[in-house]
């Protein structure tokens, strides 16, 4: 066995200690671990670690091979840079929490067995949702209970398709599913397509990311999409039904953004769209489109994070988010203007920047396995990504109409990561070698061709126009857009409320016979002669309609619609099944 | 200098420059469509020099407006405080 250090243990034993530094030995802390866990992956040889047998199955807690180095790779450099973004806040809990999340991602990226991989699957589920509850208003611990409720079920669906595939397969290594997709193999596809926030699935995201705290998005935006992509780069390559999901996620996400006035918020929806570029990458499956999606990640987490770190920043200097409340703010912060403009045309896929070297390969691999009709709804996709990205969220920020805010810019740490990341989205499209040559295939694909060039720039530039011409039309708006979290905002609301009033009706139905029926019965025939003692009797029956009553009350307290109850419940739920299936395996 | 950048195109003084620039910068990539060599065009529309253009403006004004409609008229765009 070859020197292997697991990058999840760095960063999982990493964050022990942090509460327990203070002041610069802990900034110095903070950034070591990244960068150890950096050294890890670039020195470690491809292989199996950690075999052992665990209730009477094969587990391997570590498989390394190209795939795993690559999301690895990107991993822990934008841990790096995340936690270079975060130096700046004094409370340990988000640090630790970003600490564990990064960490689960790795353990889900390595994991060489099912059991392996639901365990840092939850990991990052829960070590994420801090970073949503950490911002603490109201709005902000709602949609964190709502995220948790939505990756918990998840997670037992993903549970339940592991243990049934499990018994079919008489395996729990983790690989691709071959042949016909039974039962449990649907209900882990289903399981990780909520992890990539696929349409209808994927409202928990851009729920719960704007209300995350300015330095928790800049990591959430990072790795639970992206490892979704890559347990389905691994699991499920050229499944048909996701070369479609991923169009349609493509053009979902670009017509959410045109509606948007939460800057974080139509970022999200970005990342919807820019996840369905890998997820059909991953569905049409051949080296190309795989490569493409596995470049596609590496570029997008880099481009993602430093678009959200600059929206970031304008929310932490300014505190506010709305884009019909922002505006004119270049004059005081232009380098977080052109630090964010990086990350626009990174993400737009602009000849010489990130995208246009990662997101070109999948269009091209669609184009290769003769799929005219994707590769126009990506190549439009790509229209809509330059035009709210690129155009509208910085004209609106930055630009537009000056609101007079007080502005300066961002403290020096965030422009320093920002500028990592930034630095790294140039590098990439100037010099893909490197990226091209971490990838699972062999590469032989040529981004820089004359007729690709002024194609891509003139679909970019051309939707410039139309942003021009149209500009009216795009102004923001002071609303907030209906998504599939209705069905568990709204109706889930509407069916509390039908459940309650039959309960209170019958509850009151029993009180009332126990007071007008039954009261004067017992007194009447106590009144007969009978030689009862009426005191007994009475108490005896008042009792009882008084333990009817509480026991309504009971039942009333146990649909509270206290989001903490269910979430608790859902959480003891997940426990008990894991020991149930402990238990019953052996 | 990375300001003096951002302020041309912010500041309203530099508004002709960055109109005449844009359009400068669109003919000459129209021009550069039709001059670069496409040997590996599959699908017709590849051949068509031009056609980039004609389709990125296309997209963003069908994107502007179906997602405009589907807000409106659809339905989806609602009062900040509809879910409290």
């Amino acid at each position: 066995m070859t020197d292997f250090v697991h990058p999840a243990a760095i960063f999982i034993l990493g964050a022990l200690p942090v509460p327990w530094l203070r002041g610069t030995i802990r900034q110095a802390y903070l950034v070591l671990i990244p960068l150890m866990a950096i050294l890890a992956v670039m020195t470690m040889e491809p292989g199996s670690y950690g075999a052992a047998r665990f209730i009477g199955h094969e587990v391997l807690v570590a498989k390394v091979d190209k795939l795993a180095i690559v999301f690895a790779t990107v991993f822990t450099i934008m841990a790096l840079i995340g936690t270079v973004y975060a130096l700046h806040l004094t409370s340990a809990g988000q640090h630790v929490a970003a600490f564990v999340y990064v960490g689960s991602a790795l353990g889900v990226v390595f994991a060489g067995d099912y059991l392996t991989l639901y365990l840092f699957w939850e990991g990052m589920a829960f070590a994420s949702a801090y970073l949503v509850f950490a911002r603490g208003s109201r709005q902000a611990i709602r949609a964190a209970f709502r995220y948790l409720m939505v990756h918990v079920t998840g997670g037992v669906v993903l549970l339940a398709g592991i243990l049934l595939h499990g018994a079919s397969a008489g395996s729990l290594l983790f690989g691709p599913i071959e042949g016909p997709l039974g039962l449990g193999a649907y209900l882990i596809l289903f399981g990780f397509v909520l992890n990539a926030a696929v349409p209808p699935l994927n409202a928990w995201l851009t729920d719960a990311y704007p209300e995350a705290t300015v330095t928790g998005a800049v990591f959430m935006s990072a790795f639970t999409t992206k490892t979704a992509v890559y347990v389905l780069a691994r699991v499920f390559p050229g499944t048909e039904l996701l070369v479609w999901l991923g169009t349609v996620m493509a053009l979902y996400g670009v017509v959410y953004a045109v509606l948007e006035n939460d800057c974080r918020r139509l970022l999200a929806y970005h990342i919807v769209s820019q996840v369905g570029y890998m997820v059909a990458g991953v569905g049409i499956g051949t080296e190309l489109a795989v490569n493409g999606a596995t470049s596609h990640a590496f570029a997008h987490i880099l481009y993602k994070a430093l678009l959200f770190m600059g929206a970031g920043a304008v929310i932490h200097v300014t505190g506010r988010r709305k884009l019909t409340e922002l505006g004119g703010l270049y004059k005081a912060m232009p380098l977080t203007v052109a630090l964010y403009m990086v990350g626009a045309f990174a993400i737009s896929a602009f000849p010489f920047f990130s995208g246009f070297v990662s997101k070109s390969m999948v269009v091209a691999a669609a184009g290769q396995d003769h799929r005219a009709l994707v590769m126009l709804a990506l190549t439009m996709a790509s229209s809509g990504t330059f035009l709210h990205t690129g155009l509208k969220l910085p004209y609106y920020m930055f630009f537009g109409t000056d609101r007079k805010l007080e502005a300066r810019e961002p403290p020096g740490n965030m422009l320093v990561a920002m500028s990592m990341a930034a630095a790294l989205c140039i590098a990439i499209g100037v010099f893909p070698g490197p990226l091209y040559a971490l990838l699972p295939y062999p590469v032989d694909f040529e981004p820089y061709t004359g007729s690709h060039v002024t194609e891509s720039l003139g679909i970019l530039m051309f939707t410039a126009l139309g942003f021009v011409l149209f500009l009216r039309a795009l102004d923001p708006e002071n609303t907030i857009s209906l998504d599939t979290d209705w069905f568990y905002r709204k109706a889930a609301r509407a069916f509390m409320w039908f459940a309650e009033r039959p309960l209170a009706r019958y509850e009151k139905a029993v009180s009332s016979v126990s007071e007008t029926a039954a009261l004067p019965f017992l007194h009447g025939t106590a009144r007969a002669g009978l030689r009862l003692d009426l005191n007994a009797v009475d108490g005896a029956v008042n009792g009882i309609a008084r333990s009817i009553l509480d026991g309504g009350g009971v039942l009333r307290r146990l649909q509270t619609g206290v989001v903490t109850h269910y979430a608790l419940a859902m959480i003891a739920g997940v426990i008990a099944a894991t020991a149930v299936f402990a238990v019953v395996w052996q | 200098m990375i300001k003096r950048i951002v302020d041309f195109f912010g500041d309203e003084e530099h508004a002709r420059q960055r109109r005449r620039l844009f359009y400068l910068v669109l003919v000459l990539i129209v021009i550069a469509d039709f001059l670069v060599p496409r040997e590996h065009a599959e699908y017709p529309w590849e051949r068509l020099p031009g056609w980039s253009a004609v389709y990125g403006f296309v997209s963003c004004v069908l994107l502007i407006f179906v997602s405009k409609f589907l807000g409106h008229q659809g339905g989806l765009m609602r009062r900040e405080d509809y879910y409290d």
